[in-house]
């Protein structure tokens, strides 16, 4: 701890040279943070959410139509808790711009199986009340200036019995997400009223969603399910909520791979400037760190000084820009890539990226302190 | 003339010391050519999307779904409707008076990737009349579906992702297998990540009764305003009709406008990184050369010849990095195909691209960033108080 005014002097010792060095560290760090906690928030989607929540879809494509009918028998199985079917409809409000998707569901059931979706109860009633209500999430109620009680036309994709493709829905409540706003996109309406009034696909429903009511024999739960079904004409798809958003994740490609490759260079680019900046540092200081040795610091001595000196630039800057990451990382957030905070793992990581960096950069001019020879360094040669 | 003489004389010094200060210039050459390679190649996925989604497009080609649907994969039209909209006016005709449109129907189904894992994938089925109505589409390899039996053809670019895929091989589609018939190209272009059959065979396998859209080629470009409206206009009709080019253009604009967002947040944040490894350099190869550029003043070199010389110096470097970056971009990245689902329901292989404009974006973004690295330096170097500086302090 004695040495350490020694080493704050000699990294301060060219201020501009250092105060760039720092700052372009520092600017790494910040996109290190950024992709890093983006590759994190990928890898770990699902697990915030409720992990007893199982799906069920069409084994040959997510929005294929199942039979509704599958609901009793899913509800049959043992293990499940409870279940309900989700019938998707999407369309847009008003210009084409604003699409908007609608789940057709069982509400109740629904907003029991997502316990963090938040309603008042009075308003999940009036559900059962209003056959055409709509319960919308608080975020379009914003969005498009809507109350409660408003009217809410859709044109949409799905025609009615009347030929229309017009729905007509009256919005008797809203709902929140408050541990995933992202999540809070949806308009939820009556299946019994949707399916009444539609033409085609009568009977059918996107997917299924139920409640296990044994965490650790979900998968087994889960295959029971699919045991169903298996050679009818609709063969299904089980799967925890976990792998199921993940699977959808997967097929935006490899998202990951490229932020890893974009870390790397970076990083490089960053070794060469740290080490280039060390380099220079040390050789200014020859004379000063052949007194160094004169006075009777030993080769090891020097070498740590040197080693320390670039661990001390490399983490702090390290820290700076992580810091600066967290404080930037709900930006991601908004534009749907990301999570609300850094993840601490991604931190920790960085900070022990940064200790590499910096031995990495600091040992080819540790390695020349070392091997000065005082004589000829405080002759100049 | 005197001034560009004296710029010219110190712009030489300078870059004939540069090998001497090989570490410093270096940081300045690859720190930029980290920030173009990233930039370029990001873009690239953006241009690469682009250029997928319209390499076929026409003027004369309209795609009918139904009204709000903003994929096929979501839209629906009865029969009754789809007869009706291959009636409309405006559609081009053959001799025989038969329209040039094709209702078709779209099935989506998982098979195993060639990388690992399964992906989804468009079955579409075509009416009669799809040869014609997309000519590009040409058949390489194989022949051609027959009628009523579980017979495709698969896209060349479907074809090089998803394993099995070769003529003479089957896939099992709803427990019932299907023979490749064929392999098709059409200039990279979506369609060409699908598989082909009969819409017939596909509704009666399926058990659809409905379309998913209908592609009409027009008399010509113009009359599309004659065809939509009549379209829009039928209240028995609940459709609408795009032409090709926009249909595409709404399929990919909310993936690429997140890329391009991407690209520039993350070249931003690199190139201002890169500015300060430059203003580094740059700080340092004037104070290396501190007594030197004194002399220079003292002789009577002006300060601008002095300023000049090292804008010059900072951007030789900056284009020479800027065209590491882009050619590594190019060299990694052109043509190199990525398997995405683009935002969609399917997955597409894009290529991407890079092309000169981008290649010019990159080296744009170097010429800037070596400007503002040098800027400071450059007056500093030209404000130094010659007393001082003589003497090396």
């Amino acid at each position: 701890m004695k040495f350490f005014p020694l080493l704050w002097t000699g990294l301060w010792r060219k201020k501009a040279r250092t105060v760039f060095t720092l700052l372009s560290i520092v600017i790494a760090f910040l996109l290190f943070g950024l992709l890093q906690g983006v590759n994190a928030w990928l890898n770990s989607f699902g697990t915030g959410s409720n992990a007893n929540r199982v799906y069920t879809v069409s084994r040959i494509s997510e929005v294929q139509p199942l039979p509704d009918a599958y609901l009793h028998q899913i509800e049959a199985v043992p293990g499940i808790h409870r279940a309900t079917y989700i019938a998707g409809i999407t369309g847009y409000y008003q210009e084409q711009k604003n699409a908007l998707v609608a789940f057709a569901t069982d509400v109740k059931t629904f907003f029991d199986l997502y316990p963090e979706w938040q309603i008042a109860p009075e308003q999940l009633d009036a559900m059962g009340r209003v056959r055409t209500g709509a319960i919308v999430a608080a975020p379009l109620m914003r969005a498009f200036g809507w109350k409660i009680g408003d009217r809410l036309p859709l044109r949409t994709s799905v025609m009615k019995r009347d030929g229309s493709a017009d729905w007509d829905f009256e919005i008797v409540g809203t709902y929140d997400v408050p541990t995933n706003p992202t999540e809070a996109n949806r308009i939820i309406v009556n299946y019994g009223y949707f399916d009444e009034a539609r033409l085609l696909d009568r009977g059918t429903a996107w997917a299924f969603v139920a409640s296990v009511k044994d965490l650790n024999r979900s998968a087994q739960v889960c295959a029971a399910v699919d045991a169903l079904f298996v050679n009818s004409a609709y063969e299904t798809v089980t799967q925890d909520e976990k792998a199921y958003v993940q699977g959808q994740l997967r097929s935006l490609g490899d998202v990951s791979l490229m932020a890893n490759a974009i870390v790397a260079a970076v990083l490089f680019t960053l070794l060469f400037l740290t080490g280039n900046t060390m380099m220079q540092s040390v050789r200014e200081r020859t004379p000063e760190l052949a007194i160094l040795k004169t006075v009777g610091f030993s080769d090891g001595a020097v070498t740590a000084l040197v080693l320390i000196e670039s661990t001390m630039l490399c983490v702090l800057a390290a820290a700076l820009g992580l810091a600066a990451a967290a404080a930037v990382f709900p930006v991601t957030a908004a534009l749907g890539i990301g999570g609300s905070t850094l993840p601490l793992r991604v931190v920790a990581f960085g900070l022990a990226m940064a200790v590499i960096l910096a031995l990495a950069s600091g040992a080819p001019p540790a390695w020349r302190a070392r091997r000065l020879v005082i004589v000829d360094a405080l002759a100049g040669r | 003339m005197n001034v560009l003489k004296q710029t010219a004389a110190v712009t030489l010094m300078n870059l004939k010391s540069v090998p001497l200060r090989l570490g410093a210039s270096l940081v300045i050459v690859i720190g930029i050519a980290g920030v173009v390679g990233v930039l370029v190649s990001i873009l690239a996925m953006v241009g690469g999307l682009s250029r997928m989604m319209t390499s076929t497009e026409r003027a004369d080609r309209a795609i009918v779904v139904s009204a709000g649907a903003s994929f096929e994969t979501l839209s629906n039209i009865p029969r009754e409707a789809a007869q009706t909209i291959v009636q409309a006016p405006g559609i081009k005709r053959r001799s025989d008076g038969k329209p040039l449109a094709s209702a078709e129907a779209l099935a989506v189904v998982r098979l195993p990737l060639k990388r690992g894992g399964s992906g989804n994938v468009s079955l579409r089925g075509v009416g009669d009349a799809a040869a014609l109505v997309r000519p590009e589409l040409q058949l390489v390899e194989g022949r051609e579906f027959g009628p009523s039996v579980r017979e495709l053809i698969v896209g060349r670019s479907l074809q090089r992702q998803f394993r099995d895929l070769d003529v003479g091989g089957h896939v099992l589609l709803r427990g019932a297998e299907w023979s490749v018939v064929g392999v098709f190209e059409s200039h990279g272009d979506p369609h060409e990540a699908e598989m082909i059959t009969g819409v017939e065979t596909l509704q009666s396998a399926f058990g659809r009764n409905t379309f998913q859209s209908v592609t009409v080629l027009l008399d010509s470009a113009d009359s599309f305003a004659l065809f939509r409206g009549s379209l829009v206009g039928n209240p028995a009709l609940a459709v609408d009709a795009m032409h090709e080019a926009d249909y595409y253009r709404l399929q990919s604009q909310g993936f690429s406008r997140l890329l391009s967002i991407v690209a520039y947040l993350i070249g931003g944040i690199m190139a201002i990184g890169a500015i300060f490894g430059a203003l580094n350099a740059m700080y340092s190869a004037i104070s290396t050369r501190t007594v030197e550029i004194a002399t220079l003043r003292v002789l009577g070199f002006s300060a601008v010849s002095v300023v000049v010389s090292i804008f010059a110096e900072a951007l030789l470097l900056a284009l020479l990095g800027g065209a590491v970056g882009g050619s590594a971009a190019w060299m990694m990245f052109n043509g190199h195909a990525i398997s995405t689902n683009a935002g969609g329901l399917t997955q597409l292989s894009v290529s991407l691209a890079v092309d000169w404009n981008l290649i010019g974006l990159g080296v744009l973004w170097a010429c800037l960033i070596g400007m503002v690295g040098a800027a400071f330096p450059a007056v500093r170097a030209s404000r130094a108080p010659l007393a001082a500086a003589l003497r090396g302090t």
